[in-house]
């Protein structure tokens, strides 16, 4: 290293800012990654009314588990940009190789994720429980049950997505293998709604979602660096 | 024993050690069977309650146990894989998936059997009955995955971590839809366990009808591991003489 640039040493936390600002960058570089997401997620959502004659009441009785449901395939269908262009152009395997533990890379990757399509639905939503009427007691738990339970979804999926990431046509294969893993999220987000629209303590369900959040967000990275060497290899 | 246990890893030697077990195995399985199903269906006691409705149980039960025992071995092995990369082990966990989806479809039609006259329908969202499915969907995910790649050696391996996550999720699952089910409709006992003492003339039978459908399971197991074992090891010197001696005696 004789001539011009003196390399310092990045730390773990120079490394893991660097990967979050990457991530965000290449995010913002492609406004679809963003939009798109969402724009399924509001679209989807608007579906349920027009297929049939729904009594205003009746729709606000079905639009927790609308909007949670299609938070999940909006997630879900989110999911294959966070691999697919580090590994068409090799920067996965480069992070395989960084120094730095692949496990802190990986949550800030998935991190990244959340802030650019999982937040936005989470914003959005109370327009979709506007549409779906639904009563106002539900906004409350719905935006804390979708703040707590999106980003434990995109961990989850981020695991089938890492294991996915090597195949031509992986988008209906990662919906089989991640639909039924997320069903707890989706049961205990769209039961805190209901909970606290028949008037009960919702406090429990918001920890059993934190809890999730949390173990989630410890074990999945594991799993996910686990599946990332066996798709690159 | 150490010494037996390690020749099991091998696959030539699971293979040559389960050639005369398979007979035995199969024989004492269906002689269970018989003598349970017999027993069951013809002399135990009708239910007080469900009179002899309830004789489904003694295929029901033990089929919708081993679903999920089924998981669990797949879980074990595909753990074994992972850590020792026991390749005798990630035949066995392979192997698990379709024989232990049988087990579970088998286990939800014969509960719809049931469900019908006791319950009045054949399909609940009941905590067992939906964590039941999500399991059948768990084991439909890992053979998905197992068939989508080209190499075996990155489908072994990723079945494996899926099946694990999958373990992992199993007791969640449950108690989600538990206290989902819970939310809605309070707790409602449809366990036979609950209240009334079984008999003893009810219960043994099922014992029977139990050994044999593990026996049955482990029969599935074996038969489809040296299947794919002869499949994996196909262009082997062994697997080649085993082939013309076969052939020999046709």
């Amino acid at each position: 290293m004789s001539g011009g640039m003196s390399r310092t040493a990045i730390g773990l936390g120079g490394a893991l800012g660097a990967t979050l600002r990457r991530e965000l960058q290449l995010a913002f570089s492609s406004p679809g990654r963003i939009v798109n997401p969402l724009m399924f997620f509001v679209i989807a959502a608007s579906l349920f009314p027009l297929s049939g004659r729904f009594e205003p009441a009746l729709l606000g009785t079905i639009a927790p588990g609308v909007i949670w449901v299609t938070a999940l395939l909006a997630v879900m269908l989110s999911m294959e940009s966070l691999f697919r262009g580090d590994y068409d152009d090799g920067s996965l395997e480069q992070l395989l190789l960084a120094p730095q533990p692949l496990y802190f890379h990986l949550q800030m990757k998935v991190l990244a994720h959340w802030l650019v399509t999982g937040l936005p639905l989470v914003v959005i939503s109370p327009l979709l429980a506007l549409l779906l009427h639904l009563p106002a007691d539900g906004y409350a738990p719905l935006l804390i049950g979708l703040l707590l339970g999106t980003p434990t979804l995109n961990l989850i999926a981020a695991i089938g997505t890492a294991l996915t990431v090597g195949l031509a046509r992986s988008g209906l294969l990662l919906a089989v293998l991640i639909l039924p893993l997320s069903i707890p999220v989706l049961v205990f987000g769209a039961g805190l709604v209901d909970t606290a629209l028949n008037g009960l303590p919702m406090g429990g369900l918001v920890a059993v979602l934190a809890a999730l959040l949390v173990m989630a967000g410890t074990l999945a990275p594991l799993a996910i660096g686990a599946a990332l060497r066996i798709s690159v290899q | 024993m150490m010494q037996w246990l390690y020749k099991l890893g091998s696959p030539r030697h699971f293979y040559e050690m389960t050639t005369g077990f398979i007979p035995w195995l199969a024989g004492v399985s269906v002689l269970l069977l018989i003598i349970g199903l017999v027993w069951g269906l013809g002399f135990a006691p009708p239910d007080y309650q469900m009179g002899d409705n309830f004789r489904i149980i003694y295929i029901h039960v033990p089929i919708a146990t081993g679903g999920i025992g089924a998981y669990v071995m797949m879980a074990l092995m595909a753990a074994m894989y992972m850590v020792w990369n026991i390749k005798m082990a990630d035949i066995v966990a392979k192997v698990c998936a379709p024989v232990g989806a049988a087990y579970c479809m088998a286990g939800l039609i014969t509960g719809a059997f049931w469900g019908k006259p006791t319950w009045g329908t054949y399909w609940m969202w009941d905590a067992k009955l939906t964590s039941y499915l999500i399991l059948f969907f768990l084991f439909v995910g890992v053979m998905a995955l197992r068939a989508a790649f080209d190499s075996e050696n990155a489908s072994s391996k990723a079945a494996s971590v899926l099946a694990i996550v999958g373990v992992v999720n199993v007791p969640i699952i449950y108690y989600s839809v538990e206290w989902w089910n819970t939310l809605h409709q309070g707790a409602s006992k449809l366990s036979l366990r609950d209240g009334a003492a079984n008999p003893p003339e009810i219960w043994v039978p099922a014992f029977f009808t139990g050994f044999a459908v593990i026996g049955l399971y482990f029969l599935a197991v074996i038969m489809r591991s040296r299947n794919e074992i002869l499949y994996r090891e196909r262009r082997a010197q062994w697997v080649q003489d085993l082939l013309k001696t076969e052939l020999a005696n046709v």
